[in-house]
C-alpha cells in the first residue's frame, strides 16, 4: 500500500465579491515509503498549494478542497480538527521556503524544538531540551546547547533552514513535505541543505515530498517526478527517464532553461516565453498551448488528458520527439 | 541592555532641555509679561516691580532662563495665584488622586481592550468583528468630557445608583495615609472607604479609559491579524500545536508588541484626558488643578503642571522603548 | 534647437515620473476601489450631508439663530427651560435661543473652525517639512528636531499651552491652538514622503537629466507627497472638532454667548444637563457624526491608497 494516495485533488479558492479561481484541478499522484517524490513547476503553478491541501493548512473559508488524500489508508479529508492536529508534526512534517519568516522572532529556537517533542512524543521539558540538543546536532548546528537559548534572528540562514528541518523531522515523520527549502538561501548554502536533506532522509522509512521549480533540485534527490503546469500534472517520469528525454514541451523548456556547463561558447539560453496565466484555461484546449513551441491547432481546441505515453504519463497534444532532444530542438523552435 | 538604557537616558536629555526652553519662552510669551501673568488678580505696580526684582526678569535673557532652569530642578515653581500655596505642595496633593485615577483607567483599557481587539481579529469580518470597530471608531469620536457628564447623569443624576464627583464620601471620615483612597482603606482596615473610592472611581475611570480603550482595541485587532498571516503560524499549525499554544505562544506573544507600545504612549497621554474627566467630577487632582488653573490664569501653576506632564510623557515613551527591548529579542542586539 | 532639444527632455521626465510611481493610475485606482467601498460611501455620505447643511444653514433656520426671543426668555427658570413649542421646533437653549435654528447654524460654525484650524496646520506644516525635506542638511535636523518635542507634548495640552498664551480667548484661540496641534504631524509626514521620494526613480531621472531642484519639488516630489497628505488632513478634521470642543469645555473657546458651535454649544450645556439634556445632546451626537464622518472616509482612503492592500 501507498503511504500517501493522492486521488483528484482540486483546490478553488474564492473570496468575496471575486469570481473563483481554481489553483490545483485534478491533481493525482502517489508516494511509497521511503520514496522521494518533486513536485515540479513555476510559482503559481499549484505545487505549494498541493502541499498545503495536503497538510490541511490551507484557509478553510477561502479555499475548497476536493478529492481525496490518504495516509496509509486513512483519509486526510474526513478527519476532524482534532484528529488532523495529532497527525501534523507527528506523521506528516513540513519544511518551508522562507526559513526567518517561518520561525517564529520572538521564541528561542529551543522552545520551538521542544513544543512539538512536547506535544506528540508526550516528553516533558527536560528530556525534551535533551533530545533538541540531539536534533540540532543531527542536522548539523554547532554548539546546539547554545544555539537552543538563541532566537531566529541570531542565526545564520542555513542554520534556520537546518532549525526548520530539525523541527520537521522531530517525531520522525513517515513524510516529510519540503516546500522550495533552498528558493531563500545563498547558493552555496543550498547544496549543503539539499545533501543534508538527502543523507537524513536515505535509508529512513521517511518519504519526502520535494516542491520545487527547480530542476536541478530534482536532479540529484527525487525518483520519480511530477511536473506541473496551471494546476494539472503535465508529465510523470522516474527522474532518469525525465532528464533523459522530456516529453512535454513545457519539461522540455524547463530543462532548456537550466544554464549548462557543457554548452557551446556563446550559446543562449533559452527561456520559456511568456508566465503562467492567472487563471487556468484548460477549459476548451491546452493551458499551455499560448506559450508552446509545438502547438498545433487540436491544442487550442480539446484538452488534452493525462495518459500513458512510452511508460510515462504525459498530457500533451504533440510531445517532443526523443530525436528532437538536446542540439535538435533549437532548429525545431 | 544597560547600555541600551543609558543611551536612551543620554537621548531624552536634549529633548527635556529644549522642552524647558519652549516652557521659558512660553511664559514669557504670556500677555502683559511674565510678571504680571505670575501675579494675576493680586497685579500691583509695586508688586510687579518686586517680583522683577526677586525672579530676576530684569537680568540678561540667558541668565534668567539658567535661573529658571535651576529652580524647576529644585521644584521651585513659585506660589499658585489661586490658592497663594506653593505650586510644588498642591501637585503632591493632587498627585495620588490622579495617579489612582489612571491606574485603574488604563487597567480597564487593557483588560477589556486586549480580549475584545483579540477577539474581533480572530472573528475577522463577522458581526462581532464589524460591531468592535464601529465601536472602537465612536469611541474616540465621543467628547471625552461629554462622555464622563452623561455618566454621571445617567448612573449618578437619574439612576442614583453611583456617587456623581468627589473621591470619597465625606461622611466615611477616612483616614489618609499614603493618599491612595483605595489602598488607605486598605492599610487601616477601614474597608467601608475602600469601597466607597471605588465606587467613586468607576465613572471618571471608565470615561477616562474611553479613548485609551479604543486605541488598544484597534490596535490589538490589526496586529493579531497581521500575525495570523505571517509565515511562521502556518510552520506552527504545520507542527500540529494545539490551538491553545499555538494562540497564545505564536500570535499573541507577537501580537502585543506593538499593544505594549501603545499602552505606553496612552498613560503618557492620561494626564490631557484626566484635565477633562477630573474637571466633570471634580476629582481634585493635577486635572482639576489644571482646569481650574486655566479658568483662572495661575500661570506658575500652569507652568509646572506643562513641564510636568511633558516630562512624565517623555519618560513613559522612554520607559516603553526599553520594554520593548526586554520583550522583542530583536531589538536588543541592534 | 535648445528649446526643441528642452522639450524633449522634458516630456521624457514627465513619462518617467508618469512610468515610475503611477499618480494618475494610482489615484484613479483608488477612486474606484472607494466607490466600492461602503464604509468609504458611508463617511463621504455623511460629509456631504454636513456640508450641504453648513452651507445652507443660514436659510434653512426657520428663526434667527443670534437673536434672543421674549416668548423664550420669558419661560427661562433656573429648574426649566422651554421644549418644543409652536414656532421653535425644539424650543429655548439656555440663554433664549432657538435651539434647533442654533443647531442647524452650528453645522457651518463647526465646519469653519474645523477647516480652518486643518486649513493652518497643513499649510504651516507643509511649508516647514517641505523646507526640511528639499533643503535637508542642519535645517532638516533643526526642524525635525522642533517637531519631535512637539509631539513629545500630549496633543490636548499642547492646546492648551498655546490656548493659554491669548489675553482674551475667542473662537480664532481655539481655531490656532488646534491648528499648531496638527503642525508638526504635517511636517513630519511630507518630509518623510519626500526623503522617501529623493531615491525614487522617477526623481533619481529627473536630477540625472539636470533638471532644477525647484522644478523637481514642485513637479514631481509635491504632488506624489499629498496622498498621504489628504488623508491625514481628513483624520485630522475629525479629531480637530473634537479637541475644540474640549478646549470650549475647558474655558478656552468664546465667551461670547450668541456664537453657535456644536463645540462651544455641547461644552455650555454641561450646566443644564438635569434641566433639558437635549442641549447637550444633539450638539454632542452631531458632532460623533461628523467626527465618524471624517474618520470613515480618512481610514477608506488611507486603505485605497496603500499598495499593500491593494490585490
Amino acid at each position: 500500500m501507498a503511504l500517501l494516495e493522492v486521488r483528484d485533488l482540486s483546490v478553488v479558492f474564492s473570496r468575496k465579491g471575486q469570481s473563483p479561481f481554481s489553483a490545483v484541478d485534478g491533481v493525482s499522484f502517489s508516494v511509497q515509503p521511503g520514496q522521494t517524490v518533486g513536485l515540479v513547476g513555476e510559482s503559481g503553478c499549484g505545487k505549494s498549494v498541493t502541499s498545503l491541501a495536503i497538510m490541511g493548512l490551507l484557509p478553510r473559508r477561502s479555499a475548497r478542497v476536493g478529492g481525496s488524500v490518504a495516509f496509509e489508508g486513512t483519509e486526510l479529508f474526513s478527519l476532524s480538527d482534532k484528529e488532523m492536529r495529532d497527525r501534523r508534526g507527528k506523521d506528516l512534517g513540513m519544511v518551508f521556503q522562507d526559513p526567518l519568516s517561518s520561525l517564529n522572532p520572538v521564541v528561542p529556537i529551543g522552545l520551538q524544538v521542544t513544543e512539538v517533542l512536547e506535544r506528540h512524543r508526550g516528553m516533558a521539558r527536560k528530556q525534551a531540551r535533551a533530545e533538541a540538543t540531539e536534533l540540532l546536532n543531527k542536522v548539523g548546528i554547532p554548539d546546539p546547547t547554545r544555539r537552543l537559548s538563541e532566537y531566529p534572528h541570531q542565526l545564520s540562514g542555513g542554520m534556520r533552514q537546518r532549525a526548520l528541518i530539525a523541527i520537521a523531522l522531530a517525531c520522525r515523520p513517515r513524510l516529510l513535505i519540503a516546500d522550495e527549502p533552498t528558493t531563500a538561501l545563498d547558493v552555496t548554502i543550498q547544496a549543503q541543505i539539499l545533501s543534508l536533506l538527502k543523507e537524513l532522509v536515505a535509508g529512513t522509512e521517511t518519504a519526502l515530498i520535494m516542491i520545487t521549480h527547480d530542476l536541478g533540485v530534482v536532479a540529484g534527490l527525487c525518483d520519480e517526478v511530477n511536473v506541473l503546469y496551471g494546476g494539472r500534472i503535465v508529465e510523470r517520469a522516474e527522474r532518469h527517464e525525465l532528464f533523459a528525454a522530456p516529453r512535454h514541451p513545457y519539461t522540455h523548456g524547463l530543462l532548456d532553461s537550466i544554464p549548462r556547463l557543457d554548452a557551446a561558447r556563446g550559446e543562449k539560453l533559452s527561456p520559456i516565453r511568456g508566465s503562467v496565466a492567472d487563471n487556468i484555461p484548460w477549459d476548451g484546449g491546452c493551458a499551455f498551448a499560448p506559450r508552446c513551441p509545438n502547438a498545433l491547432r487540436t491544442c487550442v481546441e480539446v484538452t488534452p488528458e493525462l495518459e500513458w505515453h512510452e511508460g510515462r504519463l504525459l498530457r500533451c497534444h504533440n510531445p517532443v520527439q526523443p530525436a528532437a532532444l538536446g542540439v535538435g530542438s533549437k532548429e525545431a523552435r | 541592555m544597560l547600555r541600551f538604557v543609558a543611551r536612551r537616558l543620554l537621548q531624552a536629555i536634549p529633548t527635556l532641555i529644549i522642552l524647558s526652553i519652549l516652557i521659558f519662552a512660553w511664559l514669557r510669551s504670556l500677555p502683559g509679561g511674565p510678571a504680571q501673568a505670575l501675579l494675576g488678580d493680586k497685579w500691583t505696580p509695586e508688586k510687579e516691580a518686586q517680583l522683577n526684582a526677586t525672579l530676576g526678569f530684569d537680568q540678561p535673557i540667558w541668565l534668567q532662563y539658567l535661573k529658571f532652569l535651576g529652580r524647576a530642578i529644585t521644584g521651585d515653581f513659585g506660589n499658585s495665584s489661586v490658592s497663594g500655596l506653593p505650586v510644588l505642595q498642591e501637585i503632591g496633593q493632587g498627585f495620588a488622586a490622579t495617579i489612582e485615577l489612571s491606574f485603574f483607567a488604563i487597567v480597564i483599557a487593557i483588560v477589556l481592550g486586549i480580549p475584545l481587539g483579540y477577539l474581533a481579529a480572530r472573528f475577522h469580518g463577522r458581526l462581532l468583528d464589524n460591531l468592535t470597530v464601529i465601536g472602537t471608531l465612536v469611541g474616540v469620536a465621543v467628547p471625552v468630557f461629554f462622555l464622563g457628564a452623561l455618566l454621571k447623569f445617567v448612573f449618578a443624576d437619574e439612576l442614583g445608583i453611583l456617587p456623581p464627583s468627589g473621591r470619597q464620601d465625606v461622611t466615611i471620615n477616612a483616614t489618609t495615609v499614603t493618599g491612595f483612597a483605595t489602598v488607605d482603606g486598605l492599610l487601616t482596615r477601614e474597608f467601608d472607604a475602600t469601597w466607597d473610592a471605588l465606587l467613586h472611581l468607576i465613572l471618571p475611570s471608565i470615561a477616562l479609559a474611553s479613548i485609551p480603550m479604543a486605541v488598544i482595541v484597534r490596535i490589538t485587532r490589526a496586529s493579531v491579524l497581521d500575525v495570523l498571516d505571517e509565515d511562521f503560524v502556518r510552520t506552527a499549525e504545520s507542527k500540529g500545536l494545539t490551538t491553545q499554544v499555538i494562540r497564545r505562544r505564536h500570535v499573541l506573544r507577537n501580537a502585543l508588541l506593538p499593544v505594549s507600545t501603545t499602552i505606553g504612549l496612552q498613560t503618557g497621554l492620561l494626564l490631557a484626558g484626566a484635565v477633562l474627566t477630573e474637571k466633570v467630577f471634580n476629582w481634585g487632582g493635577l486635572g482639576s488643578l489644571l482646569a481650574e488653573g486655566i479658568e483662572r490664569k495661575d500661570y506658575p501653576r500652569l507652568q509646572a503642571l506643562i513641564l510636568l506632564a511633558a516630562s512624565v510623557y517623555v519618560l513613559v515613551n522612554l520607559l516603553v522603548d526599553v520594554s520593548y527591548a526586554i520583550i522583542d529579542p530583536r531589538v536588543r542586539v541592534s | 534647437m535648445a528649446s526643441k532639444l528642452m522639450q524633449r527632455r522634458r516630456d521624457r521626465i514627465d513619462e518617467l515620473a508618469a512610468g515610475a510611481d503611477e499618480g494618475v493610475s494610482l489615484a484613479k485606482d483608488a477612486m474606484r476601489r472607494m466607490a466600492r467601498n461602503p464604509v468609504a460611501i458611508t463617511g463621504a455620505s455623511i460629509i456631504a450631508v454636513f456640508a450641504v447643511l453648513a452651507v445652507l444653514s443660514p436659510v434653512l433656520a426657520p428663526k434667527d439663530p443670534f437673536i434672543r426671543y421674549n416668548e423664550l426668555t420669558d419661560r427661562l427658570r433656573p429648574d426649566a427651560i422651554p421644549g418644543p413649542m409652536p414656532g421653535f421646533l425644539l424650543g429655548s437653549d439656555q440663554n433664549g435661543y432657538d435651539f434647533f435654528s442654533r443647531l442647524l447654524v452650528g453645522a457651518q460654525q463647526t465646519l469653519i473652525v474645523g477647516v480652518m484650524a486643518t486649513l493652518i496646520g497643513v499649510s504651516i506644516g507643509i511649508v516647514l517639512g517641505g523646507l526640511a525635506g528639499a533643503i535637508g542638511g542642519w535645517v532638516d535636523t533643526l526642524l525635525m528636531r522642533f517637531t519631535d518635542i512637539m509631539l513629545s507634548f500630549p496633543s490636548l495640552l499642547l492646546a492648551i499651552s498655546i490656548a493659554a498664551l491669548f489675553a482674551r480667548t475667542s473662537q480664532w484661540t481655539v481655531i490656532i491652538a488646534v491648528a499648531m496641534v496638527a503642525v508638526p504631524i504635517f511636517a513630519r509626514l511630507l518630509r518623510g514622503s519626500m526623503l522617501a521620494q529623493r531615491h525614487s526613480d522617477h526623481v533619481l531621472a529627473a536630477t540625472a537629466l539636470g533638471v532644477h531642484r525647484r522644478t523637481i519639488v514642485f513637479r514631481h516630489m509635491l504632488p506624489n507627497a499629498l496622498g498621504p497628505v489628504i488623508v491625514q488632513a481628513t483624520l485630522t478634521l475629525a479629531t480637530a472638532i473634537i479637541d475644540a470642543a474640549a478646549l470650549s469645555f475647558l474655558g478656552l473657546g468664546d465667551p461670547d454667548p450668541v456664537r453657535a458651535e456644536w463645540g462651544l454649544m455641547l461644552a455650555n450645556a454641561q450646566d443644564y444637563l438635569e434641566v433639558k439634556p437635549e442641549l447637550a445632546f444633539y450638539p454632542a451626537i452631531a458632532i460623533i457624526v461628523v467626527a465618524l464622518g471624517f474618520t470613515l472616509l480618512g481610514e477608506s482612503l488611507r486603505e485605497a491608497l496603500d499598495p499593500k492592500t491593494r490585490r
